[in-house]
């Protein structure tokens, strides 16, 4: 699949910033008020914001983008863009009573994480659900993409520099998050299904394979086409081990040992800061190689 | 709305495509191509045409297959792929417009092109390939069957079928109602062992391929005919002999 730079920011950025949200939703310990609280509001909001106005730009029609709310029942899409704004409007009022008076409203908090959660969840499933590109198509998807959101999100929470009055020690809850993310990544790089492991291959996107062996001779037209560029990208695969390599180092190993050092030297907002920032960076990676390394049914007939 | 319609008539319009007479030969293509960009919805652009590196939509294209069965030589099967129109059609349930959409009353799967917001979700969702973006207009583009001559009382009744069908030189394509048994396609494709395209992808597609019909293949290796020795007579025979002899 073609990694659209655009759709690559949206999921990294708003999945950090609605796991960070989710993160301020459920209690985590923040500023109490003023300065702080609007920072964190501002980069969680602003985080979840950007993405969402980002994954506008690869929108045929960007100007219609509102007509995107109306098939909840039926579309993931539409799901995500719900919950979505459904989040972001509870955020708000959150931040308001937050920022100017000294209120984080605790079921209004709870109510907003849920909705957080299930944004992540519905970005997710809009891949997920795609039986078109067998590497998506698993109950995996959505497991790392939500570890991914709320792992970003305690980074983040920590940056603040509230730690002390958590219940559990937040570099050691860090420390267990990235791990899990990255486990459930790694499990689902190992069980990568292809077309082939789907049954799928020229034969039966042709019906000929019954025949004899079936392979492409003449394609349609001598150019390129929309389905070429978008779903039969290969450049991605070339370097594929090496950018797997980069992403776990970044956004694995980097954490992991910042975290370690804060288990062992305390806990610090500048650490934690450069934990999350190493962590986005290596998200951007893997979300590039998520779409890169995807094969589409498509590219059987091509 | 973007769910499959639950209530139907029963009536699934859709072609039947015959890969054994398919001569490859393109005319549906630009047929299509042709109708659809003066008719239902946007034009059908291209973009650097007369360049060194055109694009543009289309809704019809032709692939070319070698297929080599273990004990007999290859052969050639010329491949037009279009939209299917599935049952169970994935391209309209990942619509978060409702712009996506199957009509209840004959099963044509549509794109209503004001409401489209070019998001491409649909034609990640398509197995076959069947719908692209249209480079100018933004909107998706895809075979309409199309429905603004199949219905069209003021064209005669030869036109009132599909631009592809119409043109088909070889007849290889058939325009009818896969939906009822009885119709000349229903049985068409029941005598002619009638297939799915990736029937694993659980899109139940209406349109089926006939098959290309068994070869029939010679036991005898076929022999290259033997050089004729040179045996010319009268004056050409001398001249010859003379010559050599020098």
């Amino acid at each position: 699949m073609h990694p659209a730079i655009s759709v690559i920011f949206f999921t990294v950025t708003s999945g950090a910033g609605f796991g960070f949200l989710a993160l301020i939703g459920l209690g985590v310990p923040m500023p109490e008020s003023g300065v702080g609280a609007f920072f964190a509001s501002l980069i969680a909001g602003g985080l979840a914001v950007a993405g969402l106005i980002s994954s506008t730009f690869h929108l045929g029609h960007p100007e219609r983008a509102w007509r995107a709310f109306s098939q909840w029942r039926s579309s993931w899409l539409s799901r995500e863009g719900v919950c979505a704004v459904f989040t972001l409007v509870l955020f708000a009022f959150y931040a308001l009573n937050w920022v100017f008076f000294d209120n984080r409203i605790g079921w209004l908090g709870l109510i907003m994480a849920i909705g957080a959660l299930a944004t992540v969840f519905t970005t997710a499933m809009i891949y997920t659900q795609m039986k078109t590109v067998p590497v998506w198509n698993n109950v995996l998807t959505p497991v790392c993409y939500m570890l991914f959101a709320l792992t970003c999100g305690i980074l983040l929470a920590g940056s603040f520099g509230y730690w002390e009055a958590a219940v559990v020690s937040l570099p050691f809850f860090a420390l267990v998050s990235i791990v899990a993310a990255w486990g459930a990544k790694l499990m689902w790089w190992q069980s990568g299904e292809t077309l082939s492991s789907r049954g799928s291959d020229a034969g039966t996107a042709t019906g000929l394979g019954s025949i004899g062996k079936v392979k492409l001779l003449e394609k349609p037209h001598s150019g390129e086409n929309y389905l070429t560029k978008e779903m039969v990208h290969q450049v991605g695969r070339k370097h594929a081990s090496k950018l797997r390599m980069i992403a776990l180092l970044l956004g694995a190993g980097l954490p992991i040992v910042v975290c370690l050092i804060m288990l062992i030297a305390g806990a610090n907002g500048f650490l934690f800061a450069v934990a999350a920032l190493a962590m986005i960076a290596g998200l951007f990676v893997e979300r590039w190689l998520f779409f890169a390394e995807a094969e589409h049914a498509v590219s059987l007939y091509y | 709305m973007t769910s499959l319609p639950t209530e139907t008539t029963g009536k699934k319009l859709g072609l039947v495509i015959d890969l054994d007479t398919c001569v490859g030969c393109h005319a549906c293509v630009v047929n299509c191509k042709e109708w659809n960009t003066g008719g239902y919805g946007a034009p059908l652009s291209d973009l650097d045409a007369y360049g060194a590196e055109p694009v543009g939509s289309w809704l019809n294209r032709i692939h070319t297959f070698e297929v080599t069965p273990e004990d007999a030589p290859a052969s050639i099967v010329h491949f037009p792929k279009s939209c299917l129109h599935c049952d169970d059609a994935p391209c309209v349930t990942v619509c978060p417009t409702g712009a996506s959409y199957k009509r209840a009353e004959d099963g044509i799967v549509l794109v209503d092109e004001d409401m489209c917001i070019g998001c491409g979700l649909c034609a990640w969702s398509c197995p076959y390939g069947a719908r692209e973006m249209d480079p100018v207009e933004n909107v998706m583009k895809k075979c309409t069957l199309c429905v603004d001559r199949i219905y069209n009382d003021n064209l005669p009744q030869e036109d009132q079928i599909p631009a592809c069908v119409r043109t088909c030189p070889a007849e290889a394509r058939h325009f009818g109602d896969l939906g009822d048994p009885e119709s000349d396609i229903s049985k068409l494709v029941a005598e002619r062992g009638g297939m799915d395209l990736m029937p694993e992808m659980g899109t139940k597609p209406v349109n089926k391929y006939l098959p290309p019909r068994p070869k029939t293949h010679s036991t005898v290796e076929p022999e290259a005919p033997k050089a004729k020795a040179l045996d010319a007579k009268g004056f050409l025979g001398w001249l010859d002999k003379t010559l050599e002899a020098l």
